[in-house]
C-alpha cells in the first residue's frame, strides 16, 4: 500500500462506500445493512495499519499530504496526524461500525440513513486529519448536516414541545433545530475569526500559523481602532465559544439533552462518542497552539466553566428521570474533566503536570468515547423492548435480563470510574495533573466526583434493582447476540485500558509533550 | 480566421427561436426537441469555451472583431476573460435546464421558447460583448422577452403587474446607465464604444466620481441592490418556472456584471470614490433580504428574497475592491446562479402538483417526490454557505476581502448566514418532510425523468464546485487580476 495516500483514503472511503450505496436497491434492507457496515470497517483497518505503522517515538505530524485545493485562497488539502489525532481517528472508525450494527434494528428509510452515517464519518474523520484552518472548518461543518437529518428523520417518533402558546411542534423537530442553529451561531464568530486569522497570516495552513500567529504582531484594519491584544482576546473567545458548545461546556450545554434524547441510539452513540470530542479537539489543536498568551490569561475562567459543568452535570444528571437523559447529562460532566485538564495545561503550559493534564484529557475523550456510547446503546437496548425510558417504570429488572443487567452494570461502573476500568486512569490523570496548578476548582471538582456516582448508581438502582415490577416479565426480553456483539468490543476496549493504559498513553504523551 | 465559437453561441438561441416560429403551432414535440437540441449545442459550446480558456495567456480570448457602424465608432466586438466566462457557462446550464424542466408546457410553446431564446441569445451578448454599443443592445433583447413571457405564461394573479413593474425598473435603469455611457463616448474623444479602448483613456477624476453611480446604479438595478430590488421578488413569483429560473439565475447576474464591466471597470476612480455606498447598500441588501425572506410565507417569495440577499453579497465583494472580494463576488454569480435556478425548478415541481406554495399547507413531499427533497436540500445547503458546497466557496472570499476593507461589515454581515440557516431549515421541514396531507396523497405523482437529469445536473455543478474550488477559481483569478491592474496592481 501506498503509505502516503493512507490518511485521504482513510477519509475518503466511507464517502466512497457512501456513493456506491446511492445506486443499490432501496427495498434491500439487509443488504443495505451489511454494505455500511462492511464499508465501515475498511477506514477501521485502515487506522489500525495507520495506528501500527505511526512512529510513536517521533514528534510532530507523520504521513502528511497536502495538495492545491483552493489556491486562490492559499488554502490547501493539508491532512497529517500525530498522537492526539491518530487517536482521535481510531475512535471514530471504530464507533461507527459499532454504532452501524447497533442500527441494524432501523427499519425505516435504511438507505438514507445508512448513506448519512457514512458520510458523517467522512466528516468527523476530516476535523481530526486536517492540518489547513479552513479545511478544518469545512469537515466542522459537513457533520452537522448529516447529524441534523439523523435525530429530525430518524429520532424518537414521541413527544412534542411547544414552543410558544398553542405552536407545538415534534420534539425532535424541536431539539434538531435547536441543534442546528446553536452549532450554526457558534461557529459564526469562528469563521469569521478563521477569516481574520487568514487576511492577516496570508495562509490557513496550521503548522505555518503556530509558528507565526501567537507573535502576531501587526494587524492591519483593526475595526473601532482597538488594540491587538483586545482583538485576539475577542478571537479567542470566538474560537472558545465555538468548541465549547461542542463539548458541551456550561452554560453552552441546553442543546445536548434534547438532542440525545431525541436522536435514535446509534446518532447519541456517535453523538456522544465522537461528536462532542471534536469541541474539545478543537481546543487541543487550535486553541491551545494559537493563542497560547490569552488562554493561559482566561484558563481561570475556562477551569471555572469546566468545574461548573463537572458540578452541575451532576446534578442535573442526578434530577433525571429520563433514562437518557440521565446519560446525557453524564456527557457533560464527564467532558468537563476534559475541560478541567486543558483549562490547567493552558495555564502552566511547558511543565510537567501539564502535560500530565493533558494526557488524562485526551485519554478521557477517548474514554468517555467507548462508555458514553456503550451507556447510549444499552439504554436503545431496554428503550426497543420497554418502549419508555422513564427510569419509574422500571424496576427489579436485574432477574428478568441478567446478562443485560451485567453489562449495564459494568458500563456504569465506567463511567462512575471504577480503578480497573478506563474512566478512572484518564480521570485520576486530570486530576493529578491539574491538583497543583488549579487547585481550588479540582477539588470542587472532585466532590462532583461523589455525585457522579450517585446518579450512576440511581441510574442502575431504578432500572435493576429493587422489587420487580411484573408489568414488565415476558415483555422485556435478554439482550440478543448481535446486541451482545456491539458491547463486545467496547467492554474490552474499557476494561484493557484499565489494566493497561500504557499502549495507549504512549501515542498520546509524545503529542502532548510536543504540542507546547 | 478562426471559428467563430461565440458568436455561435450568441446567435445560435435566437435562430433556434426564429426556427421554431417556423414550425405548425399544433407540432409541441417538434418545438420541444428542436429547442432542447439547440440549448444543448449552446451548452456544449459554452463547456468548451469555459475549457479551452488559456490561463497561462489571460486577457481576453476567442476575441472577435468586426466593424458594425464605423462611422459612430460601433463594433462588434465579442471576447471571454476569467470574469465573464463562467457567465456563459451559467448561461447554458440555465437554458438547457430551463428546457428540460419546460417540457410540459402545453399553452403555446412554439411562442414560449422563441421568446426564452431570444432572451437567451440577449445574455450571452451582454456577458461577451466587448462594445459599449453592443452591450446595451443585448441587454435590452434579454429585457424585453421577459415582459412578454411573465405577462403571457406567468402566474395570473400577479402576472401583468409584475411584468409592468419590472420591465420599468429595468429600462429606468438602463436608460440611467445609457446615460452615464454616452458621457463617456463623449468625453473620451475617441468616437469609439469599444470598452477596451474606453478602459485605457483614463477620464478625469471628476468625471468618473460624477458618472459613476449612473452607470453603476443603473444595472445594479438589475442586481437587485437595495433599495431598487423590489421588482425582483415580484418578478420572480410572476413568471412561469423556466423563467423565473432564467430571471434569478441569470438575469440579475448581467446587471451585477454590467455593474462591474461598464462602472467599475471604466470608472475606477469613481469606483474608490462611491465604493463605501455600495458597501452599505449590499450590506442592507445582504441581512434585510435574509430577514424578509425568513417572514415570507409564500414558497417561491421565499427564495426570492433570498436572491435578493445573495445577490448583496456579490456587490459586497464588488465594493471590497479587493483580489479577494472580487474573486467571491465572481463564483458567487456562477454559484448564486445555479443554486437559484435549482431553487426556483425546484418551486415550480412543487407548485405544479400542489397548485399552492403557501409553506403551511405544504408537507410531507419528500415521500412523493424525494429526488425534488434531495435537490432542495442540497440548494438549500448551498445557500446556508454550508462548506463542501459551492456557496462556501463563493461566499468565503467575499468576507475575506470584506475583512481586509472593513471588518464591522463582515460581521454584521454574518449574521445573514443563521438567518438563512433558519428560515431554509424550516422550509425543508415543513414542505418535505411533515405530514402529507389526504389532499396530496392520492393526487401527487413524481417528477418526470427528464426534470430529474435537470435537478442532478444542477446540484453535480454545485458539489463539484464546493469540493474542488480549482475548477473555476483559476480562472475568476485571472479575471480578477486585469481588474485590479485598473486601480494601479492594487
Amino acid at each position: 500500500m501506498n503509505e502516503t495516500n493512507l490518511l485521504a483514503l482513510i477519509l475518503f472511503s466511507p464517502a466512497l462506500v457512501a456513493a456506491v450505496m446511492l445506486f443499490l436497491p432501496r427495498e434491500e434492507k439487509t443488504l443495505l445493512r451489511w454494505a455500511a457496515l462492511l464499508g465501515s470497517l475498511v477506514p477501521l483497518g485502515l487506522s489500525v495499519v495507520l495506528w501500527f505503522q505511526f512512529d510513536k517515538a517521533q514528534a510532530g505530524f507523520q504521513f502528511q499530504v497536502q495538495y492545491a485545493w483552493y489556491e486562490a485562497l492559499n488554502s490547501t488539502f493539508h491532512l497529517g496526524v500525530d498522537g492526539l489525532s491518530l487517536t482521535m481517528v481510531l475512535l471514530t472508525t471504530l464507533l461507527t461500525p459499532i454504532s452501524i450494527l447497533a442500527s441494524f434494528s432501523i427499519t425505516d428509510r435504511v438507505k438514507p440513513y445508512m448513506i448519512l452515517f457514512l458520510l458523517l464519518e467522512t466528516g468527523m474523520l476530516g476535523v481530526f486529519l486536517a492540518l489547513d484552518l479552513l479545511l478544518f472548518f469545512v469537515f466542522w461543518e459537513i457533520g452537522l448536516v448529516p447529524m441534523y437529518f439523523l435525530i429530525n428523520q430518524w429520532g424518537s417518533e414521541k413527544g412534542e414541545r411547544e414552543i410558544t402558546k398553542g405552536w407545538i411542534v415534534p420534539a425532535r423537530t424541536y431539539a434538531s433545530f435547536k441543534f442546528m442553529i446553536y452549532t450554526m451561531a457558534g461557529s459564526l464568530g469562528l469563521l469569521l475569526a478563521i477569516q481574520m486569522i487568514g487576511v492577516a497570516s496570508g495562509t490557513y495552513d496550521l503548522p505555518r500559523l503556530y509558528q507565526t500567529w501567537p507573535v502576531m504582531e501587526e494587524l492591519k484594519n483593526i475595526p473601532l481602532s482597538l488594540s491587538l491584544s483586545t482583538v485576539k482576546a475577542v478571537a479567542f473567545w470566538a474560537f472558545v465559544i465555538a468548541f465549547a458548545l461542542k463539548v458541551p461546556v456550561w452554560p453552552f450545554h441546553t442543546w445536548l439533552p434534547d438532542a440525545h434524547t431525541e436522536a435514535p441510539t446509534a446518532g447519541s452513540m456517535i453523538l456522544a462518542g465522537v461528536l462532542l470530542k471534536l469541541g474539545a479537539y478543537g481546543f487541543l489543536r487550535l486553541v491551545l497552539p494559537l493563542y497560547p498568551a490569552e488562554a493561559h490569561r482566561y484558563a481561570g475562567a475556562l477551569a471555572f466553566l469546566a468545574t461548573m459543568a463537572i458540578i452541575f452535570g451532576a446534578f442535573a444528571a442526578y434530577g433525571q428521570k429520563d433514562f437518557k437523559r440521565l446519560v446525557a447529562y453524564s456527557s457533560v460532566n464527564h467532558m468537563g474533566f476534559v475541560v478541567l485538564g486543558i483549562a490547567a495545561a493552558a495555564y502552566a503550559a511547558g511543565t510537567q503536570d501539564a502535560v500530565i493534564a493533558l494526557n488524562g484529557a485526551v485519554l478521557q475523550m477517548f474514554n468517555h468515547g467507548l462508555s458514553a456510547a456503550g451507556m447510549f446503546f444499552l439504554v436503545g437496548v431496554i428503550y426497543e423492548r420497554a418502549h419508555t425510558r422513564n427510569l419509574e417504570d422500571f424496576g427489579g429488572l436485574f432477574p428478568l435480563v441478567p446478562v443485560y443487567g451485567g453489562i449495564l452494570i459494568f458500563t456504569s461502573m465506567a463511567s462512575l470510574g471504577l480503578p480497573g476500568l478506563n474512566g478512572f486512569v484518564s480521570e485520576f490523570l486530570v486530576v493529578r495533573g491539574s491538583w497543583p496548578i488549579l487547585p481550588l476548582p479540582t477539588a470542587l471538582s472532585m466532590l462532583g466526583l461523589l455525585f457522579t456516582g450517585a446518579y450512576i448508581l440511581k441510574g442502575i438502582k431504578h432500572v435493576l434493582h429493587g422489587p420487580t415490577n411484573t408489568h414488565w416479565s415476558g415483555h422485556i426480553t435478554e439482550i440478543n447476540s448481535r446486541e451482545i456483539l456491539v458491547m463486545a468490543p467496547l467492554m474490552v476496549l474499557i476494561l484493557w485500558i484499565g489494566v493497561w493504559p500504557g499502549w495507549i498513553l504512549n501515542v498520546i504523551n509524545a503529542a502532548m509533550n510536543s504540542l507546547f | 480566421m478562426d471559428f467563430p465559437v461565440l458568436s455561435v453561441i450568441v446567435f445560435t438561441p435566437i435562430v433556434a427561436g426564429l426556427l421554431i416560429l417556423l414550425f405548425p403551432a399544433e407540432r409541441k414535440n417538434e418545438v420541444r426537441v428542436t429547442a432542447l437540441a439547440a440549448a444543448a449545442f449552446a451548452l456544449i459550446l459554452s463547456v468548451w469555451v469555459y475549457f479551452s480558456y488559456d490561463l497561462a495567456a489571460g486577457g481576453y480570448q476567442f476575441v472577435e472583431n468586426y466593424n458594425w457602424l464605423p462611422a459612430l465608432g460601433i463594433s462588434y466586438i465579442v471576447g471571454v476573460d476569467g470574469m465573464n466566462a463562467p457567465l456563459v457557462l451559467l448561461t447554458g446550464v440555465v437554458m438547457l435546464t430551463g428546457v428540460l424542466i419546460s417540457w410540459g408546457i402545453d399553452d403555446r410553446p412554439r411562442e414560449f421558447f422563441a421568446f426564452l431564446f431570444i432572451l437567451a441569445s440577449g445574455v450571452f451578448g451582454v456577458f461577451v460583448a466587448q462594445d459599449l454599443f453592443m452591450l446595451f443592445f443585448f441587454y435590452e433583447i434579454a429585457v424585453f422577452p421577459m415582459y412578454l413571457l411573465i405577462s403571457i405564461w406567468g402566474w395570473v394573479k400577479t402576472r401583468e403587474y409584475a411584468a409592468m413593474k419590472l420591465t420599468l425598473y429595468l429600462f429606468i435603469g438602463s436608460v440611467i446607465s445609457l446615460v452615464g455611457a454616452l458621457a463617456m463616448y463623449f468625453n473620451s474623444g475617441l468616437n469609439t464604444f469599444n470598452m477596451l479602448e474606453l478602459a485605457r483613456v483614463g477620464f478625469s477624476k471628476d468625471f468618473q466620481v460624477f458618472w459613476f453611480p449612473f452607470v453603476f446604479f443603473g444595472f445594479a438595478i438589475l442586481g437587485g441592490i437595495f433599495p431598487f430590488h423590489n421588482w425582483s421578488p415580484d418578478g420572480h413569483v410572476a413568471a412561469p418556472t423556466a423563467v423565473s429560473m432564467f430571471h434569478a439565475g441569470v438575469l440579475m447576474k448581467l446587471g451585477a456584471f454590467a455593474a462591474l464591466r461598464v462602472g467599475i471597470m471604466l470608472l475606477p476612480e469613481g469606483a474608490q470614490t462611491w465604493k463605501w455606498l455600495i458597501m452599505g447598500l449590499a450590506t442592507v441588501n445582504v441581512v434585510y433580504g435574509a430577514f424578509i425572506a425568513m417572514v415570507q410565507t409564500d414558497f417561491k417569495y421565499v427564495i426570492g428574497f433570498s436572491s435578493v440577499s445573495h445577490m448583496g453579497l456579490v456587490m459586497l465583494g464588488f465594493s471590497t475592491l479587493t483580489r479577494d472580494g472580487l474573486l467571491g463576488a465572481g463564483i458567487q454569480m456562477f454559484s448564486h446562479g445555479v443554486m437559484t435556478a435549482l431553487f426556483f425548478a425546484v418551486v415550480g415541481m412543487v407548485y405544479d402538483r400542489a397548485h399552492t406554495r403557501e409553506i403551511n399547507e405544504l408537507g410531507g413531499f419528500s415521500k412523493k417526490m424525494p429526488w425534488v427533497a434531495v435537490a432542495f436540500i442540497i440548494g438549500g445547503l448551498v445557500s446556508m454557505g454550508m462548506p463542501g458546497l459551492s456557496g462556501f466557496v463563493a461566499e468565503f472570499p467575499i468576507f475575506m476581502g470584506v475583512w481586509q476593507v472593513q471588518p464591522i461589515v463582515a460581521i454584521i454581515a454574518a449574521i445573514s448566514i443563521v438567518i438563512t440557516a433558519s428560515y431554509i431549515i424550516k422550509i425543508i421541514g415543513k414542505v418535505f418532510f411533515g405530514p402529507l396531507s389526504d389532499e396530496f396523497e392520492h393526487h401527487i405523482g413524481d417528477v418526470t425523468a427528464l426534470d430529474k437529469v435537470a435537478l442532478v445536473t444542477l446540484c453535480v455543478i454545485l458539489i463539484t464546485l464546493g469540493v474542488y474550488p480549482m475548477v473555476m477559481s483559476p480562472l475568476v483569478a485571472s479575471g480578477v487580476q486585469s481588474i485590479l491592474s485598473l486601480f494601479g496592481g492594487a
